[in-house]
């Protein structure tokens, strides 16, 4: 392995930019004739727009145009789409209300949009947005995932009866029912999936800039998937030709899945960017991405295991209700159904698992996938399950789990909810986890920790989750709007340095560095010749965005793929430029060598002379600049064990987490350091919302309770233990890397493993998140008291 | 924020003027309520009196039995001030716990103890070790300052110039933080020296207060063990998402023995 090729850990090489102040993100830029956006909100979760009068703002100083719903319908731009249709248990596709960029006839969350003030400074438009007069017609709000189907309820859209966005089912419940009638025992759990507001550490911003020579736009955007915010403002919202928009997301900084989507702002600043011939600037305060990114999670869930005498499972059935907020999100649809219910099976040889989801609208921001989008959920369910069958029937949570893992030899796996694994051991990862943690000098630390009046527990979480996405006709079949394929174009510069243009989009992940590791590796040049460009749709070839850990996996697999392109073109003018035959060239460490024989050309060589084919194969192209389209033929399973040891504090309800081992199996690993740092920080959100995030609305009033950091929790580095991480590894079968994905696992694992840690020290099967001193206290006293 | 004044007087006087000379002045101290406040709109002031070039107003001194800390000292100098760790670390501690290291290094004595929030805790300080506020025109006892939720003895244009802290014989500090904000959800300040025996509690309630029952079990000696059974009613007592009364009640007697440990 070379300092700098697969597996090395590698230093990023993005960092330097981001550490001095010198990266260029989308508020960076600024354009000649710049003009400002503000937005106006509605104040309330629900209210009628009876009328809007402007004329005061339109006055104000600086202002240069008011725009409002009634202005955007009149120009026939379409509603912000979904893509991804879910067909529920009757096969009728799910209720789709509009989404119009800014709102027409209600208002139905507070922060939904329902003007903009477009004026020289962002100032003056905030000053002139305090004069829009709107008269609201204040209408009752839900806001509860539990309440929304309530009869008598509010209802948000007239084409959504009973709130009701679809009602879904995967699996056979008869099934389900036989294997239930069969079980010695049925654990059953009830579980909240907290709500959670993803703080990407960059606000999300939009510059749209009208060119009228062209008559073409250029969308300056946070975004994770440029080339797909093009696709769905061409197609969808503007019925714009593609050739007409370019969009560019410079350096981000964070998405967490909430800048995948295509928001109002973006759209409404390119709209009005050729209404009012000027480039229109818009960048959110933290008041505006807490009150109107889409949020993650938040769903109501009855979950049961049947099991045999040995613990053996025999069958899961869950019911889950999943808010979907006020507008259904760009693929909010999908989440809690094929991203949720599709992994209900874990690690598990569970024969028969039926699910039944029902989406709910309510007055609240809209929610989508955040960092690992349905598999935390469904990590969360099964793993709560298993932890609490465990304890219902005496059987230590290690050993009921390894009763019934899938097995290395059973692979490719089956599951009964869709999904067929392709590879994966388990065992391993448990194995080396309870080394790593002392399992069994855990009863010694328990009683110490009981010796100083605390209270200690340990939980596990043996998570997998469904990355790489995805084989496009699979998400076809399911309702996806669009293929999730990945692009890549590796171009030789004539002196031998290398530019990629990758489809894939880094918002702090790191690709500049691993996907450098990969082509250096793989052409075999210095890595400081090979140069990433993303997030440019005038410069890359169509591409699908990163999101669900699929940019190594997909991404990746398509930078190796066009990397083979160029050395079999490569091979071919070496051979000629040795006089061998093309069969007899092989290539090493970017070297081309005649089998046999001391002729050599290096990489660089063959690159300079397809530029300057003086000397020249005939059959061949000049040029040395291939590109590839890869389409994975399968999800990867990335999956491991994670446990947490927590020590309470009784007497306050602090929960201190004092250890945490993570094992996890991603398969083939291009750089150890990115991937563990993707690890931490995962695992840093998963207990962020085990132990502190909540967002909260006021189930009257459906304000937002938790709209700033004094009340919105997140976690910090003094929450969180010095984490301890190792890695097992099955390769991936299927992309030619052998790569799965890290950068959700933490996220997805972590919340049930905290709560399994902290259920455990107090001695009870359940409790909700975040688990809060408060809450801690109360169920600490409450043992306490029924032990007296 | 909104267009506003901006004046940064040299003097404490030249504040006075410029405060009594402005239609809706406000002083701006280290501004870590006042300027999130302006930001969000909340607050339109015509003129903001900036104290940060008056030099008398910073820094920390013995003078007889106290430490004077001036209104313009930030937490973080507080915290590592060579004297006040050697005379009250209790002092030192708190300031090293208020917000974060940014706050700590903006945020000054003054400005805290002027907006008076309930969750700060500076107020538990001052009423708890039994300092006296100094402005530029009196002395006010601390037990007189603070008279309610953001609300102060200070007169309009009064401008705190120093706080005295009269040197305890022992003292500790115990603060709940809230995990989103970090104010104290409960902190409770417990002394004994020149100004007697003292317990004083913020964040528990809509304003700093003494709990006498505290002081007098502790009159016999500072220790967990004499405030152990000391419990406070739930009644009255703030209550919000983070924290019901109850749960404050109960907190505040869990920090009132750390910090009675901590001191004795």
């Amino acid at each position: 392995m070379s300092e700098t090729g697969i597996g090395a850990s590698v230093q990023r090489k993005e960092d330097f930019r981001f550490l001095t102040g010198q990266g260029r993100y989308t508020d960076d830029i600024n354009r000649p004739g710049q003009l400002h956006a503000y937005f106006v909100r509605s104040p309330h979760a629900h209210a009628t727009i009876n009328g809007i009068n402007k004329s005061a703002a339109e006055a104000a100083e600086g202002v240069v145009a008011v725009f409002t719903g009634a202005d955007m319908a009149a120009d026939n731009v379409g509603s912000l789409p979904c893509g991804w249709v879910v067909n529920d248990r009757h096969g009728e596709p799910h209720k789709a209300p509009p989404h119009f960029p800014l709102a027409r006839d209600k208002a139905r969350y507070v922060g939904d949009h329902v003007a903009v003030v477009i004026a020289e400074t962002y100032d003056a438009a905030r000053n002139a947005g305090e004069l829009v007069e709107v008269d609201y017609g204040e209408l009752p709000a839900v806001s509860g995932t539990g309440t929304a189907l309530d009869s008598g309820a509010a209802l948000l859209h007239e084409e959504a009866p009973g709130n009701l966005c679809y009602d879904w089912v995967l699996g056979d419940e008869a099934e389900a029912d036989a294997a239930f009638a069969k079980a010695h025992h049925v654990t059953k759990v009830d579980l909240v999936n907290n709500r959670l507001i993803p703080n990407a550490m960059e606000p999300r911003a939009a510059l749209g800039d009208y060119d009228g020579g062209t008559d073409s736009f250029t969308l300056y955007s946070t975004s994770q998937n440029p080339h797909l915010l093009k696709l769905i403002l061409c197609a969808f919202v503007f019925g714009l030709n593609e050739n007409k928009l370019r969009v560019i997301a410079p350096d981000v900084g964070g998405g967490f899945g909430s800048k995948i989507f295509c928001y109002a702002e973006e759209t409404v600043c390119m709209w009005a960017s050729k209404k009012v011939k000027a480039p229109v600037k818009w960048t959110a305060d933290r008041s505006e991405s807490f009150t109107s990114d889409a949020h993650g999670r938040d769903h109501i869930t009855h979950a049961q295991l049947a099991m045999d005498e040995n613990g053996k499972f025999l069958g899961m059935k869950v019911d889950t209700t999943a808010n979907m907020g006020a507008y259904l999100s760009s693929f909010s649809t999908s989440v809690p159904t094929y991203l949720y219910a599709t992994l209900l099976a874990g690690q598990y040889t569970t024969p028969v698992i039926f699910a039944n989801v029902k989406a709910v609208f309510s007055n609240t921001a809209p929610v989508d996938a955040y960092r690992g989008a349905g598999r935390p959920e469904a990590t969360y369910v099964v793993e709560r399950l298993v932890e609490v069958a465990a304890r219902e029937m005496g059987i230590d949570p290690a050993e009921i789990r390894r009763r019934n893992f899938i097995q290395p030899d059973q692979f490719p796996y089956q599951t009964p909810v869709a999904l067929q694994y392709d590879i994966g051991d388990y065992d391993a990862s448990l194995t080396k986890a309870l080394e790593m943690i002392d399992y069994d000098g855990f009863a010694g630390r328990k009683a110490a920790s009981e010796s100083n009046g605390k209270l200690r527990g340990i939980g596990f979480s043996s998570y997998i989750e469904a990355c790489g996405i995805a084989p496009s006709a699979v998400v076809g079949s399911l309702g996806a709007g669009v293929g999730l394929w990945e692009s890549a174009q590796v171009r030789f510069n004539a002196t031998g340095s290398v530019s990629v243009f990758t489809g894939s989009h880094s918002h702090g992940q790191g690709h500049e560095t691993t996907f450098s590791q990969l082509v250096a590796d793989t052409l075999g040049i210095p890595i400081e010749n090979v140069e990433i460009v993303h997030g440019d749709t005038g410069s890359i070839p169509m591409g699908m965005g990163t999101y669900g850990s699929r940019s190594l996996a997909v991404g990746g697999s398509a930078i190796s793929r066009a990397c083979d392109k160029i050395i079999e073109k490569s091979r071919k003018i070496a051979a000629h430029l040795m006089e061998a035959s093309v069969e007899d060239v092989e290539f090493e460490n970017g070297t081309f060598r005649v089998a046999g024989t001391d002729k050599e050309k290096s990489i660089a060589e063959v690159a300079f002379t397809a530029y300057v084919p003086h000397n020249y194969p005939e059959d061949v192209e000049p040029g040395l600049d291939e590109t590839a389209f890869y389409d994975p033929l399968n999800f990867t399973y990335p999956a491991g064990v994670h446990i947490c040891e927590v020590e309470i504090d009784p007497s306050t309800g602090v929960t201190e987490i004092v250890d945490w081992v993570a094992v996890d199996d991603f398969g083939k690993v291009i750089n150890p350091m990115v991937v563990e740092g993707q690890v931490h920080g995962g695992i840093a959100q998963g207990v962020g919302q085990a132990l502190l995030e909540n967002c909260v609305y006021d189930a009257d009033s459906g304000q937002l309770l938790t709209g700033s950091y004094m009340d919105y929790c997140m976690p910090r580095a003094d929450d969180l233990p010095s984490f301890r991480v190792g890695l097992t590894e099955t390769a991936c079968t299927h992309n030619p890397l052998g790569v799965k994905g890290c950068g959700e696992a933490g996220a997805i694992a972590a919340p049930a493993a905290t709560i399994n840690a902290i259920t455990n020290a107090l001695g009870i099967l359940s409790m909700d998140m975040p688990a809060s001193p408060e809450k801690v206290w109360r169920l600490a006293n409450e043992q306490k008291m029924a032990a007296e | 924020m909104y267009d506003f004044n901006h004046h940064r007087p040299g003097s404490i006087d030249a504040a006075a003027s410029a405060l009594s000379g402005a239609d809706d002045g406000k002083i701006l101290a280290g501004g870590m309520t006042l300027i999130p406040t302006l930001k969000q709109r909340l607050a339109s002031p015509s003129d903001l009196v900036d104290l940060g070039a008056i030099g008398e107003l910073k820094g920390i001194c013995e003078e007889g039995g106290a430490v004077v800390v001036g209104a313009m000292t930030t937490h973080a100098a507080v915290a590592k001030d060579a004297t006040v760790k050697a005379k009250i670390p209790a002092l030192a501690h708190l300031a090293e716990g208020i917000g974060d290291a940014q706050v700590r290094n903006c945020g000054t004595i003054g400005g805290s103890i002027a907006n008076n929030d309930p969750a700060a805790d500076y107020p538990a300080a001052l009423v708890g070790l039994g300092a006296t506020v100094r402005t530029n025109k009196r002395e006010i006892a601390a037990d007189d300052f603070f008279t309610g939720m953001f609300e102060t003895a200070l007169d309009d244009g009064e401008i705190i110039t120093a706080v005295a802290f009269p040197v305890p014989e022992k003292a500790g500090y115990a603060k709940f933080a809230n995990p989103a904000s970090r104010y104290a959800i409960v902190g409770v300040m417990v002394a004994t020296g020149p100004a007697g025996t003292r317990v004083a509690v913020t964040g528990a309630g809509p304003c700093v207060f003494r709990l006498s029952d505290a002081e007098s079990a502790l009159g016999s000696g500072i220790s967990a063990d004499a405030v152990a059974n000391v419990s406070v009613a739930a009644d009255g007592l703030n209550s919000d998402l983070h924290a019901s009364s109850e749960y404050r009640a109960n907190l505040v007697n869990v920090m009132l023995r750390r910090a009675a440990a901590a001191a004795g």
